[in-house]
């Protein structure tokens, strides 16, 4: 797809805030982009990996519901649930994310749909963290934990420069 | 395109690899404040010269440091380039959101042209 060379994904990691911030344009109107989010085959069929299948456990979209889905490669399983904190069609979304195998990191997710001329939808998503580190283990997101420990060494190698 | 993308990831799997040694971040920790000798560096850590130039090597195969061929004497040296990790690391995971919303693309032209959740799931990727 052309569509997606047109619009490349921007993403915004502040150095002194827990925060990321993802911006990208899509040629579709916001209320396919808010569905593509909160239908949970839509989801399904673009969320995770490109190299691994996700499978809805449960999917309850509605303001205060929640969600969690199984992602599988190989005989590997990685889990990950959450709250619908609120869902505010077609324009705002904001919910929590927790991977299983990291049970204490908790993100908080702000989705914003705009819409723009000629019925295109820039989506801004900003998650939020508990603590630097734990931002820059959700940057790192899948890898293995000493992964993330030597960044965060690194990090602290480079404040200290 | 993939080939380079495929290229940058090997390259990260060494320089995460390499860092997830506790004895080796401190080495790159040390490092950063200045040149050292191996044998600076063994006196540092009360490890043999050979433990010592085994973590090195690991470091130098992934690019974080530099020495000379007579190692013994010659200081080590820090890659400036590793302070550019963070900038890459960023860099990953932009292309992994861009992967994402490129399959997103595809959901979305599907839906414009049945204008039906059911069946753009169903012809979506992996569903």
């Amino acid at each position: 797809m052309n569509a997606g060379a047109r619009h490349e994904t921007t993403i915004n990691v502040p150095e002194n805030l827990p925060v990321v911030e993802i911006l990208r344009d899509f040629d579709a109107p916001r209320e396919h982009v808010y569905r593509a989010h909160v239908d949970p085959d839509l989801a399904m069929a673009w969320m995770g990996p490109r190299d691994i299948t996700s499978r809805v456990d449960h999917w309850d979209a509605r303001t205060g519901g929640s969600w969690r889905y199984v992602s599988s490669r190989g005989e590997d399983e990685f889990a990950f649930y959450g709250s619908f904190h609120e869902l505010r069609s077609p324009e705002r979304i904001v919910q929590t994310f927790t991977f299983e195998g990291s049970p204490d990191g908790v993100s908080l997710q702000v989705l914003t749909l705009e819409p723009l001329a000629g019925g295109r939808t820039r989506l801004r998503a900003v998650s939020i963290a508990e603590s630097l580190q734990d931002r820059d283990a959700l940057v790192a997101g899948g890898m293995e934990t000493g992964v993330v420990q030597g960044y965060q060494q690194l990090d602290e190698l480079l404040a200290r420069r | 395109m993939a080939a380079s993308t495929a290229a940058v990831d090997d390259r990260l799997s060494r320089v995460f690899a390499a860092l997830a040694d506790p004895t080796r971040r401190d080495i790159v920790a040390r490092l950063a404040t200045g040149d050292a000798t191996v044998s600076q560096l063994g006196a540092a850590y009360d490890v043999s010269l050979q433990a010592v130039s085994k973590h090195l090597k690991v470091l130098e195969q992934a690019g974080l440091v530099s020495r000379s061929r007579d190692a013994q004497r010659r200081p080590v040296h820090l890659e400036a380039e590793v302070f550019d990790l963070m900038t890459r690391w960023i860099e990953r995971y932009r292309q992994q959101a861009e992967e994402r919303y490129r399959r997103l693309d595809e959901v979305l032209l599907a839906l414009d042209d049945t204008q039906g959740v059911r069946q753009a799931a169903v012809g979506g990727d992996g569903a």
